[in-house]
């Protein structure tokens, strides 16, 4: 039923999936602010540290996203599909959440080097 | 045997243009942007047996504009084109060495159309934290693939008979 050769392929993918997941666990920082983005513009600039809701409003609609125990997730929006819901709670830096229909993408990042600055200082 | 050909091309191109069809109607998966069922492959896998690597490149071409056109939009067919054109050279290289069967080449074709996409996205959307996803698209590819390419071994067998 399997070719010896498909056999091997196969897990060579599953070995290079796995592989690279585990230098993304490792590598991933946790972020520390959220950075949201309505049509390629900031809209504003959220700590983690605090728990806060906003609401993320434009001509395209609207998003409200929840800030709470150091995790930034879409709790609702006005778009049919509601994918950017179902994406999730992200909290490490670089993850996203995108929304295309209202173009609000949100991105995780650290400031690990402001951080060593001020240690410098 | 020039009959036999033409209606094998029709049949493939209109089996390839329902599966983009009903892919069309599951944009997203669990969130994760980027992992799609990659019906069409099936199609393109199988004409690359039935017939030729040549008239499945001729498939694939004529199924992303025809779908696109139908389906999507102009930038739809730009994102297709990339992933599918990636993934295609990879399928026609591993095809060529002869090692592997229908199902290891319809697996490398899911994964790196996954891949590729994503690789793409990234540069579309700016951020690189989308190559996070990575894991579980290469893992995605394989399982859709492997479908897939099960799926096309059945069909191939019959159409042999």
């Amino acid at each position: 039923m399997f070719n010896k050769n498909d056999f091997k392929l196969l897990m060579g993918f599953v070995l290079v999936a796995v592989a690279l997941f585990i230098v993304v666990k490792v590598t991933q920082t946790s972020g520390s602010y959220a950075k949201v983005l309505v049509n390629g513009q900031e809209y504003g600039t959220y700590s983690l540290d605090k728990d806060t809701e906003v609401l993320i409003e434009s001509d395209l609609g609207k998003n409200y996203m929840i800030i709470k125990d150091g995790k930034c997730y879409l709790e609702d929006a006005d778009c049919p599909d509601k994918l950017c819901v179902l994406q999730g709670a992200i909290d490490k830096d670089g993850q996203s959440i995108i929304c295309l229909p209202h173009l609000v993408v949100i991105t995780i990042y650290s400031d690990e080097k402001s951080e060593y600055d001020s240690i410098a200082q | 045997m020039k009959n036999n050909y033409i209606s094998k091309m029709g049949l493939l191109i209109g089996v390839a243009l329902i599966l983009s069809y009903i892919e069309s109607l599951f944009p997203f998966f669990y969130g994760i942007p980027g992992i799609k069922l990659g019906l069409p492959n099936m199609a393109i896998v199988l004409a690359m047996y039935i017939l030729s690597s040549r008239d499945a490149l001729i498939i694939n071409c004529l199924r992303i504009i025809l779908s696109g056109f139908m389906f999507g939009n102009l930038a739809g067919i730009m994102f297709s084109i990339s992933g599918a054109a990636i993934s295609f050279i990879f399928m026609y290289i591993l095809k060529k060495t002869d090692k592997f069967s229908i199902k290891g080449v319809s697996i490398t074709g899911g994964v790196m159309h996954n891949v590729a996409q994503i690789i793409i996205a990234a540069f579309v959307v700016k951020t690189s934290g989308i190559v996070y996803y990575m894991p579980f698209l290469i893992l995605a590819g394989v399982f859709t693939g492997l479908l897939n390419g099960i799926i096309a071994q059945e069909v191939k067998k019959h159409i042999e008979q």
